[in-house]
């Protein structure tokens, strides 16, 4: 065989293996990511005909005078699920785990990580069930015992339940990043640190939590993302409820306008196009700034071999 | 003396903490199971033990009780396009991973820098946002209200972690063994197969459950995606019986339905932690 039909045929093996990927990703990240602008500047309904409107969905999204509501919202379950939650339970569990017997330790981290991999609609039925206004239920059973009368938490502490939902399966994520963190400090330091008398507080305080700081502003900065942008959990617990808006939040509001099937079944995918490109450019935004803050692209070692 | 119980106190702190924050976890799980086998349960006491509300698997219809009416689609039916939307998602992840991993892992050519970044970025981009122009692509490519539809979609957003994760293990390979089967007379589509396939089994598997999971758990886009009842999956009527309030009606089989829909994710679970624990770290999850 010549060598120009070998190269024909190396460089045919390399399009066969690499087209179905790249056709994936052309197809349904590249041109959705499009089409999201150009939807946003249609007013697009049920009939799914192109009529253009210029920038008049981003004109009124500064006018509506829901706007406001769904940001303030937004800003508050992200920044208090992200505090309590995705940092803070995570860092309080993987401190403690790496503090008492490993198996134990392992054992509580294995039971976070359950509400991640449990579906969400039957993560969702647990908590309505365990919330709901009887006395019976699981959560006002105990309260009873503490003198507290039963309340429906889906009407009266719609957030509270919100943030506890989403709070538990977001932990997991921070927990394993900062615990795999914590077993790669030297035990050099650790053992510095003892001999110089330090208590188990001061270790934590002085010698495990400043070696972690990066994770941490990786996982600050990852979950804000993700929780900007997902709304699973809300529309499965409250559906942005109860009322007209008391949990909505931006991503929730944009699957609204588009999918909502009761209050008239508006289908504005025209509105609801521009309300996510707001994300989608955020989105976009953040990842790019995480691959150049998180060095990422010190992962993309070249290949070991060429061939050509 | 003193001393010595001061100091049991203070090492049983931390247990304290962890047992009192992971408590309601471990008691939300229980609720569920103890409601598929009480006729009620009070708080976390339940109140006679009994196996009816297990009954209804002997056909999968779930009935209002008393009445012969049915609102929801049989459970066999459901649990069937479950399965086949998991175990294809799972599927096509990995052929397509592996073999794109396997190029970007093994080839010099050009665009492979920028194709990696692009790959990287994506994954930590939320494929969600894109949902309204998924769904007109869908309708405009007639998959609107079919499996195939929301598989493709699926699969496509779950390729650039897939694609990553199988670089990696792509990455661990030594060459040699490639250069040994290629000396040997296979091409290099049989030294792909034959010889590298099976030194990165552990990506495979690794591929094959989180595809299976995010299959079996997808919901969001059963939702928006899927009109009839005919091609619901679990989760959209685990969806339904709480949404629909029947969970009121009838908690117990409510509960035996999510059970049965849990026990793949348990088995997993507990015998393939280590791979969970190893995708979860390079995973975004669901958030």
């Amino acid at each position: 065989m010549s060598s120009t039909l070998k190269k024909y045929f190396s460089r045919g093996y390399l399009y066969f293996f690499l087209v179905p990927s790249l056709a994936m990703i052309v197809f349904f990240f590249f041109i959705p990511a499009i089409l999201t602008f150009l939807i946003g500047l249609t007013d697009m309904d049920y009939t799914l005909e192109w009529r253009w409107v210029g920038l008049k969905n981003f004109y009124q999204m500064l006018r509506d005078r829901w706007t406001p509501k769904i940001f303030n919202n937004t800003m508050f379950y992200v920044f208090t699920t992200l505090g309590f939650f995705n940092v803070g339970t995570a860092l309080l569990i993987s401190i403690l785990t790496m503090h008492i017997d490993e198996k134990v330790g392992a054992a509580f981290r294995a039971i976070w990580l359950l509400p991640r991999i449990t579906p969400s609609t039957v993560y969702a039925l647990m908590w309505l069930w365990a919330t709901r206004g009887e006395a019976t239920s699981l959560f006002n059973w105990i309260l009873g015992f503490l003198g507290i009368p039963p309340i429906e938490w889906r009407l009266q502490a719609p957030w509270l339940l919100v943030i506890l939902v989403n709070g538990f399966v977001g932990a997991s994520f921070g927990m394993i990043i900062f615990t795999a963190a914590l077993k790669s400090i030297p035990v050099d330091y650790t053992r510095a640190a003892l001999v110089d008398g330090a208590s188990t507080f001061q270790m934590i305080r002085y010698v495990e939590l400043p070696l972690i700081k990066w994770p941490v502003m990786f996982v600050t900065a990852y979950q804000t993302l993700s929780l900007l942008t997902s709304y699973e959990y809300i529309l499965l617990v409250t559906d942005g409820g109860p009322g007209l808006y008391t949990t909505e939040v931006w991503a929730l509001y944009s699957y609204h306008m588009a999918f909502q099937i009761y209050g008239g079944g508006s289908a504005q995918y025209g509105y609801g196009a521009a309300l996510s490109a707001i994300l989608v450019i955020i989105g976009l935004i953040l990842s790019t700034i995480y691959w150049k803050v998180f060095r990422m692209g010190e992962l993309m070692i070249e290949p070991k071999i060429e061939v050509d | 003396m003193q001393k010595k119980v001061l100091r049991y106190i203070k090492r049983s702190i931390p247990y304290i903490i962890l047992i009192f924050i992971t408590l309601p976890i471990i008691l939300l799980y229980y609720s569920l199971f103890i409601s598929s086998i009480s006729t009620e349960v009070i708080g976390l006491i339940p109140q006679g033990f009994t196996l009816k509300h297990w009954e209804f698997l002997k056909t999968g219809e779930i009935r209002v009780p008393g009445t012969t009416t049915t609102y929801y689609p049989n459970l066999y039916i459901t649990t069937i396009n479950t399965f086949i939307l998991a175990v294809t998602i799972a599927f096509l992840e990995v052929i397509f991973s592996s073999l794109a991993g396997y190029v970007i892992s093994r080839y010099k050519f050009r665009g492979r820098t920028r194709l990696l970044q692009i790959i990287l970025i994506l994954h930590s981009f939320p494929g969600i946002t894109l949902l309204i122009a998924l769904f007109y692509i869908l309708n405009i490519m007639g998959l609107y209200n079919t499996l195939t539809g929301v598989i493709i979609i699926k699969v496509a957003l779950d390729l650039p972690l897939d694609i990553w994760i199988m670089k990696g293990f792509f990455d661990g390979v030594p060459w040699d063994l490639e250069m040994s089967a290629l000396v040997d007379g296979c091409n290099r589509l049989e030294a792909w197969w034959k010889v590298i396939m099976p030194n990165v089994r552990n990506g495979i598997m690794a591929i094959i459950i989180f595809g299976f999971l995010s299959g079996w758990s997808e919901f969001i886009y059963i939702l928006t995606f899927i009109s009839e009842q005919k091609y619901w999956t679990l989760s959209m009527l685990v969806y339904a019986l709480t949404s629909g309030e029947y969970f009121y009606i009838d908690p117990g089989v409510t509960a035996t339905v999510a059970i049965v829909y849990m026990i793949p994710v348990v088995l997993f679970f507990l015998f393939a932690q280590n791979y969970l624990l190893r995708i979860q770290i390079t995973s975004k999850g669901t958030f």
